[in-house]
């Protein structure tokens, strides 16, 4: 089921009181209790309450019960439970996050690192902690010129969203640096928001936090006003879903696109530079936004075997069924808490998916999943053996000049 | 059980410090402020203490750095009122100036405790509670880490933590001034809505800071940036060589013999 805007953009602002007020709270009704949900959670063995019991409880008048437990905190919003209700009850948009800010609002104690990644988030513009005035940094080592728009605001066809963790995280860095070359390459005119950039919001809002979402939306949106631009191009799958479903409730009406369908749209232009061939075997993780929560399934593996050499094979679960990272909804920030019970983390499960395949190489297109991954590779044993590279590090590569 | 929360801004050391022409300040252009870690404690310790014993919690603040930011946040996890006390804070004050200027808001007050961090990363020089009690008439006790209120005799009774694993108790007669190491549990958050709706709802009691410096400052002479002291020697050769020459080294020293 592909999600629509309007139908989340009714959804804001509504509290689980007012729950039946809307068409789509009132869908929650329809449940079958067929346990789809539960069945598909990547985390369902876990919870004390999954969705169709969160339902049971919610009509029973007892959803106190389940905001006592913990169970919503191992939500991950992955996507998994809304994309196989077959009564298209819009779960991951809509209920679970309300049920989880209860929940969390009401646990003896915020998670320590969940605490510091809002609190960051709030303060500084990214759950890093990093100064905001460090957050172009990165530009100072990138091999293609980056025009930043407060510099040089002239009219832009490509504003570039980068977010938080492609600016500051090493790794993430290195992907900002190789998207830059691809965009140089395509010939594309565009430009980044640099030090005025904040994190875009997404995951305060599937984390429980509304108000830290409605912060820096109303930042972010009165920073883009400054701007002409023909369209935001997003490299982070957590932002691009937070323009196309959260922003839009705040009168945001530009153009979104992924920097994975940017691309792909004019990757004619850039195969001729695709010389370098790569004898890898790879393959692709779905990101559970880009993927499920979007259907980008091919333009992300088509984009992988533009690469000459490359094999692409593929896990055990792909596409609609890709496993979760584990890092959304907060997740990012709360693998002690998930650890502290006895709860495998969902990076550790897929990276063994991947080494099952025999591929050499790991391709994602999130930057959440880099340190994920690559962590998780390093309790794998399999340094060397599994290498972890955004799409946009491989397409670099081919260019075999770097 | 009323208690006032002293909260001062500090420098934020996410950003990058510069000393500024004059060689004794930090540069203020690219300062950042925020809230000391210890006040912060304080203020949660007292959250604790009301919701255990009732009564209410009232910040005080100089208007300093996100001082206004510092004070919704108060208001929005639990206190009842705060104040701004204005002046020219522009090159920050020393602990004798904002000891002199609480002991002027607050002489006369009402109150069964004064909280407030035992010190603040700024000065690293820890008076103004001592300072503020004595000039209040009141004890203090600092480097505290936790503290229980026996209402019905009028005395406090906390905990401080020495050197060598050691925990001391103290038992305090109320009023009196504590200076905060840690609260008994870690500072509370407080949802960015709550904090929103504060701003727009609540307000913030401002006042003129006044009240006369306490003598015995210390003044800064100079202030830079750690200087290169000398470097490690890496020793390179086979384990017998190193041996013998790390033998050497330490007899060139005195340590060996």
């Amino acid at each position: 089921m592909l999600a629509t805007e309007e139908a989340v953009e009714q959804m804001w602002g509504v509290t689980l009181d007012r729950l039946y007020d809307s068409e789509e709270g009132r869908r929650i009704l329809s449940c079958i209790q067929c346990g789809t949900c539960a069945g598909t959670c990547p985390h369902g063995e876990h919870m004390q309450y999954p969705p169709r019991r969160i339902i049971t409880m919610l009509k029973a008048g007892l959803i106190e019960e389940v905001f006592a437990s913990d169970s919503l905190v191992m939500c991950v919003n992955c996507y998994a439970c809304q994309s196989k209700c077959p009564r298209n009850i819009r779960l991951t948009e809509i209920l679970l996050p309300l049920v989880k800010e209860q929940t969390i609002v009401r646990l003896p104690q915020m998670p320590p690192e969940l605490q510091k990644a809002v609190e960051n988030s709030y303060r500084y513009g990214n759950s890093q902690g990093e100064s905001a005035r460090k957050r172009a940094l990165w530009t100072k080592t990138a091999t293609v010129p980056i025009r930043i728009l407060a510099d040089d605001p002239r009219p832009v066809d490509a504003l570039w969203f980068v977010e938080s963790d492609l600016a500051f995280h090493p790794r993430g860095q290195d992907v900002a640096r190789a998207t830059a070359r691809v965009f140089d390459a395509l010939g594309a005119d565009f430009a980044i928001l640099g030090n005025e950039e904040r994190t875009a919001g997404d995951c305060g809002r599937l984390s429980w936090e509304p108000g830290l979402s409605e912060a820096l939306i109303d930042y972010t949106m009165s920073i883009l006003k400054k701007y002409e631009f023909r369209r935001i191009v997003v490299s982070d799958p957590h932002a691009f879903d937070a323009f196309k479903y959260r922003y839009p409730m705040f009168g945001f009406d530009e153009t979104v696109e992924s920097t994975v369908s940017y691309v792909h749209r004019d990757l004619e232009k850039i195969r001729p530079r695709l010389k370098k061939r790569l004898e890898y075997t790879v393959t692709y993780h779905d990101s559970c936004c880009l993927g499920r929560h979007n259907k980008l399934f091919e333009e992300p593996r088509e984009l992988l075997l533009a690469i000459p050499g490359i094999r692409l094979v593929e896990m055990v679960h792909t596409r609609e069924n890709g496993l979760c990272c584990g890092g959304g909804g907060g997740g990012m920030w709360l693998d002690t808490y998930y650890k502290a019970r006895g709860i495998e983390r969902l990076s550790d499960r897929r990276v063994r998916e991947a080494l099952d395949t025999g591929a050499d190489v790991l391709a994602i297109a999130c930057p959440y999943e880099i340190s994920r991954f690559e962590d998780a590779v390093k309790v794998a044993g399999a340094e060397g053996r599994l290498r972890v590279r955004d799409i946009m590090e491989l397409l670099v590569e081919s260019f075999g000049d770097a | 059980m009323n208690i006032v929360v002293l909260m001062k801004q500090v420098p934020d050391l996410v950003e990058e410090l510069e000393v500024d022409a004059g060689g004794t300040l930090l540069d203020r252009a690219w300062l950042r402020f925020i809230t000391s870690e210890y006040d912060d404690h304080a203020l949660e310790q007292a959250l604790l203490l009301k919701e255990q014993h009732g009564g209410t919690v009232r910040v005080l603040a100089l208007d300093m750095g996100e001082a206004d930011e510092m004070l919704f946040t108060a208001l929005a996890k639990g206190a009842d009122s705060a104040v701004k006390l204005s002046g020219d804070f522009a090159t920050g004050i020393d602990s004798h100036s904002a000891a002199g200027i609480y002991r002027h808001a607050l002489e006369g007050a009402s109150f069964d405790l004064i909280l407030t961090g035992v010190q603040a990363i700024d000065d690293l020089d820890g008076p103004a509670g001592a300072m503020l009690a004595t000039h209040l008439g009141l004890p203090y006790i600092g480097v505290v880490s936790g503290i229980d209120v026996d209402t019905a005799n009028g005395e406090a009774h906390v905990r401080k933590e020495y050197p060598g694993g050691l925990l001391a108790e103290f038992t305090v007669d109320l009023p009196a001034v504590i200076g905060i190491q840690a609260a008994m549990q870690p500072p509370r958050y407080v949802p960015i809505s709550r904090i929103r709706q504060t701003m727009k709802t609540a307000s913030i009691d401002e006042t003129a800071a006044q009240g006369e410096r306490i003598a015995g400052a210390i003044s800064v002479e100079r202030m830079y940036k750690p200087e290169r002291a000398g470097s490690a020697t890496m020793l390179e050769g086979s384990a017998d060589s190193i041996a013998e020459r790390l033998l050497d080294i330490l007899t060139e020293h005195g340590i060996g013999r």
